[in-house]
């Protein structure tokens, strides 16, 4: 069990160039065994932090098809490489232990959820759409004037949501008559 | 920010709210830039400041106001900047009516409607040609406005430009010497906003006012550049779209607009709330700012085209044609055609507001079948959250799309009103679809930031499980709405079959994000290349031959090349940083740019120099792409009668206003007001000390018994909720926590929901640090524990100490968050700014005693007896009109019973920490 004495603390100093002791003198063998997470990804994707306006550039780091840690992207000069404690913590937004990850079902007067196969909810949601639609379209004003729109039908969200979301939602909802279309810009 | 000798941050706390951007205002300090922090709460902001000014939530108009005035009687403004790019020399009717003049109301006020009739605050008529001296640009539109709708957003029923004016010439003096000059006016309508009356209104002292006064002064000019910053703060107001608009008539007085270091910085909260603007998830925008089209007003694709703009108005809202008729191709394809007008006759019509809250009402009374929240939580995030949680029975069915179980989608289970025994889940028909969501490295696609600049992120890797985007969730609704509607011979299914949606997939049968974006930027449909994408929104006509999904946005997939993905580090040598993502429009990175050249074209000066006129080249030139056509010399005087962009004047900076210049004083456009006025929040235990008028005329009301208003100064029961309350973020959370509250290192950051206190509230009701408060508003009891600060500083105002509160608001009522709390939007009432119907938010009246909230329903017979002792009616604070002999009365009373009108003894300075 003996430590060789070149591993005594002052010769490891003088050994390592260390003379301060700050640095590969002080390191342990577990630390030296480490390898940073990210030096192992597979792949290292640019992005960017979906928090708040700034825009903060990410790098995402994944291997095995699984995201194991983002940083800030020092090519940014928004943010050069900077994020604070929310951008910091969204690898845990993409793997926290509480997301949902399957669709969800609660029916009338139901008092537990049931899970429902993703393509039959939306088979279920675009029946209820149309029907909606039918049920409270409303074609003219009491003066006669064209309306052609749903009252019944309403959203709201889209400011944490793609310029490309929200494209498709406001075409979808405006050629289907719904005017009723909001998120937090007015909030 | 960084380019700034000065920046003033108010309605805002950025260091908190926006850390990383926050590290320019570092830059722009350690340089030597001056940083004040206007704000009532002592936040991070204020610690690195130069100077933290306490003023009191709701009162910013009057402290700009002073600002104004200090700069015009102290002879400050920049005179050459003022009378070659504002409107200050531009002569205005002589119908118009100050405030000044009509004791808090500007001409043309109809108190049946609550709203104005905004022909007298048009510019003069020039004489020359019919000689009659009509008004010109009278609104036919507005007196429409008035008769048919109760409420609209009209701020937006046009474009960015405000309304059109017939055409492009104006009256002018350019020595602004005629009482009818937008600058007289100005300068009278601001001579009361006095050092005095912002230390009365505010709780400013005049020391305080100097300093902010001499920092900006000194820190504008032709050398040197202030800045102002603001988020919430300032929007969430009943005048808020004015309280942003007394800084911009400062900043054109100053000469801070167009040019590096300058300007009026929102800054926005999400991820792309700029993108959801631009591109709207809002019901009275289409893409790029263009209106919804209103029942009664907008009848013929003409009546629509003029209302935006006149052909004959200077400016690019003249091609405003160009850009729908690109819009309705984008959206309909073959199906838009000149016959239909463009598929002007699918679009469905607006017959007044239809926002969240309008919404919410509706469904109240159940007219609204089914709800879709995306990515948002209202039963936490809406004012006024338990009228938000009790209308969602009301609906058939809801669909929620989020990454965890948000108490919106729970609140059939676990809301507070199932904990009070108001609602019983069993009881509950609505159906509640649940569908996971993808996060952004999940998915590929755009979020424009804050300051225009849209950035690709590119896919990481593909969603887990059932989670999907929502991009391909809408997608593959389309398309099964489509299949439901496929054999319909109705009318009104032919949008729907006509609409263009099919976008190319990838290998699982998802659309690729890259040809959304591709169709928004638009692609030439006729001629030798055809299929080509756009350039740019110059290209766009209005003859059917282009597409465009967003006008403004054109240019960004310019050569079939994402312009978004650009990626060269620090945005590549330049000061404009050009290679990085891709800012609307055309990529300027600076709006109105030419402002930073003089009149000749030549810098201001050698230090803030940014865009100039290039006379060898004959070409505006510089470190960013200019914002003005190109070869528009610096003295040009085109024709006017041209029209649209060909009639703009070398000195016409403001190339989207319809005279060119940047307007201190709003003919159109703002439904309460051509000029800022200091008015009183909805509910405010302080007397207007202007005018007679105690609130907003024009503010949108909601006198109801589930949204009832405390008692503001002059009206009995004021005393019972004595307190003003305010509403924040904080750094570790974000919004309703639909996002952070679920997150492990967040939530134990900030697990709690708490209050801030100043030490002297704190012994006045004998709150202890840690402990627990009950807040008490007309709408709501909520619990929070206790945090004793000098950060809240009590204020005298009026003559009265006004103690503040200040409550974060990311926490909800349910089972499913790592954190939970009581909601402080439960505690706000809904009453809405009439430009942009945004609620009321940052600043309201409570009371707070120490330790816990009943519960089991205790606590509606605690909010039941303050209503009581308050004598608080749907008739409280909803009166229009201030009624003098009513306020008069209800203080005299309340004098003889002792209670409020007179300043407690307590309250004296010596007394409390002032």
């Amino acid at each position: 069990m003996g430590i060789s004495p070149l591993q005594w603390p002052v010769l490891r100093q003088l050994r390592s160039g260390d003379r301060l002791g700050r640095g590969p003198a002080i390191t342990s063998p577990t630390t030296r065994g480490l390898t940073s997470r990210n030096a192992t990804a597979d792949r290292v994707v640019q992005s960017v932090c979906p928090y708040c306006a700034v825009g903060c550039g990410q790098r995402v780091y994944v291997k095995d098809e699984r995201v194991t840690q983002i940083e800030g992207d020092p090519d940014s000069p928004i943010s050069r490489g900077r994020l604070c404690p929310k951008g910091s913590a969204s690898e845990q937004l993409v793997n926290a232990p509480g997301r949902q990850m399957h669709v969800l079902y609660r029916a009338p007067r139901a008092t537990e959820w049931q899970r429902l196969d993703r393509d039959e909810a939306i088979d279920m949601i675009a029946k209820r759409f149309v029907e909606s639609r039918r049920n409270t379209w409303q074609e003219l004003d009491d003066k006669g004037r064209r309306l052609r729109r749903t009252m019944g039908i309403a959203s709201l969200g889209g400011a944490t949501l793609d310029n490309e979301e929200n494209y498709l939602i406001k075409k979808l909802f405006t050629a289907a008559g719904a005017i009723q279309i909001e998120n937090q810009a007015r909030i | 920010m960084a380019n700034a000798d000065c920046i003033v941050l108010q309605g805002g706390n950025m260091a908190e709210a926006h850390p990383v951007g926050f590290q320019w205002v570092s830059e722009a300090k350690a340089r030597g830039a001056k940083v004040i922090h206007v704000d009532p709460r002592f936040t991070r902001t204020s610690a690195v400041a130069d100077r933290h000014i306490p003023l009191r939530a709701g009162s910013d108009v009057a402290l700009l106001g002073g600002l104004i005035n200090y700069v015009l009687t102290h002879d400050k403004w920049f005179k050459e900047y003022v009378v070659a790019y504002t409107n200050a020399a531009t002569i205005v009717s002589e119908d118009f009516r100050d405030t000044e003049d009509l004791d808090g109301l500007f001409s043309g006020f109809d108190p049946e409607t609550g709203k104005y009739d905004m022909t007298s605050w048009s510019y003069a008529a020039p004489k020359s040609e019919d000689g009659d001296g009509k008004v010109e640009g009278s609104d036919p539109s507005a007196n429409d406005a008035n008769s048919n709708t109760k409420e609209t957003a009209p701020g937006d029923a046009h474009g960015s430009g405000g309304p059109a004016l017939e055409h492009a010439e104006v009256l002018r003096d350019d020595t602004l010497q005629d009482p009818n000059t937008v600058f007289q006016i100005l300068k009278r309508h601001y001579a009361r906003y006095t050092p005095e009356l912002v230390e009365e209104l505010c709780g400013v002292s005049a020391a305080d006012f100097d300093y902010l006064a001499r920092a900006v002064t000194e820190n504008s000019g032709r050398d040197r550049t202030t800045c102002f910053g603001y988020a919430t703060g300032w929007t969430q107001h009943t005048l808020g779209a004015q309280f942003i608009r007394t800084a911009a008539v400062l900043q054109l007085l100053l000469g801070n607009v167009g040019r590096p270091g300058g300007g009026i910085m929102a800054l926005r909260g999400h991820a792309s709330i700029q993108g959801s603007t631009d591109i709207p998830t809002l019901f009275n925008l289409l893409p790029g700012y263009l209106p919804m089209p209103i029942a009664g007003q907008h009848d013929t694709l003409q009546d629509y085209l003029d209302g935006i703009a006149s052909k004959k108005q200077k400016g690019y809202w003249a091609n405003a044609d160009a850009y729908f008729v690109s819009l309705m191709k984008s959206y309909f394809g073959d199906g838009a055609t000149a016959e239909n007008n463009w598929g002007f006759d699918y679009l469905p019509r607006l017959t007044g507001a239809h926002g969240t809250y309008q919404t919410t009402l509706a469904m109240l009374a159940d007219e609204v079948e089914g709800f879709f929240v995306l990515g948002q939580n209202p039963a936490v995030g809406s004012a006024n959250g338990r009228m938000q949680r009790l209308a969602l029975p009301h609906l058939k069915w809801m669909v929620v799309r989020d990454l965890s179980l948000i108490e919106s989608a729970t609140w059939w289970k676990d809301s507070p009103e199932i904990a009070s025994g108001e609602m019983r889940t069993e009881d509950i028909e609505t159906e509640v679809f649940f569908m996971p969501a993808a996060t952004h490295v999940e998915k590929a696609g755009t979020f424009t930031q804050t300051q225009r600049l849209l950035q690709w992120r590119h896919k990481a890797l593909a969603p887990p499980e059932e989670c999907q985007s929502d991009l391909d969730f809408f997608y593959q609704l389309g398309v099964r709405i489509r299949e439901l509607v496929a054999e319909s011979t109705d009318e009104r299914d032919r949008p729907l079959l006509d609409m263009t949606w099919d976008y190319p997939l990838d290998e699982h049968g998802d659309p690729i994000p890259e040809s959304v974006l591709r169709e928004i930027n638009g692609v030439q449909l006729t001629g030798p290349d055809a299929g080509r994408a756009l350039s740019g929104y110059q290209e766009l006509k209005a003859d059917g031959s282009t597409a465009c999904g967003c006008w403004i946005y054109s240019g960004v997939f310019a050569d079939d090349v994402n312009m978004s993905a650009r990626r060269t580090p620090q945005g590549g040598p330049g000061v404009s940083q050009h290679e990085w993502g891709w800012a609307w429009p055309a990529d300027r990175r600076i709006l109105y740019n030419r402002a930073s050249a003089d009149p000749d074209g030549k810098p201001w000066s050698e230090r803030k120099k940014y865009i100039w006129w290039d006379e060898a080249q004959q070409r505006w030139v510089g470190d960013d792409v200019p914002d003005f056509p190109v070869d528009r010399a610096p003295h040009a005087k085109p024709d006017p009668e041209v029209g649209g962009p060909a009639a703009i004047t070398g000195d016409d900076p403001f190339i989207m206003q319809s005279d060119g210049k940047g307007w201190l004083f709003a003919p159109k456009g703002l439904v309460d007001g051509p000029l800022p006025t200091h008015y009183e929040p909805q509910e405010s235990p302080v007397d207007n000390a202007l005018y007679t008028q105690q609130q907003s005329p024009t503010r949108i009301m909601y006198a109801r018994e589930d949204n009832l208003g405390a008692p503001s100064y002059g009206s009995k029961g004021v005393e019972v909720f004595p307190y003003v309350f305010t509403t924040y973020r904080l750094t570790e959370h974000h919004t309703a926590g639909g996002m952070s509250r679920w997150l492990p290192y967040l939530s134990e950051l900030q697990p709690e929901m708490f209050c801030e206190v100043s030490p002297a509230l704190a012994a006045e009701r004998g709150l202890e640090e840690g402990g627990w408060a009950t807040i008490i508003s007309p709408r709501a009891v909520i619990e929070a524990r206790v945090l004793v600060t000098d950060r809240m500083t009590p204020l005298t105002v009026g003559g009265r100490t006004v103690h503040q509160v200040g409550l974060p608001y990311h926490w909800g009522v349910g089972d499913q968050a790592i954190v939970t709390g009581d909601a402080a939007n439960d505690l706000i009432g809904i009453t809405l700014d009439p430009n942009t119907q945004i609620q009321e938010s940052k600043v309201g009246s409570c009371d707070v005693i120490a330790g816990r909230r009943p519960r089991d329903g205790a606590e509606l017979e605690l909010l039941d007896e303050y209503i009581r002792r308050a004598g608080v009616t749907p008739a409280t604070d909803n009166q229009r009109l201030t009624d003098p002999e009513a306020e008069t009365a209800a203080l005299s009373a309340a004098e003889a019973e002792g209670d409020f009108a007179k300043p407690n003894p307590d309250d004296e300075p010596g007394g409390s920490r002032w």
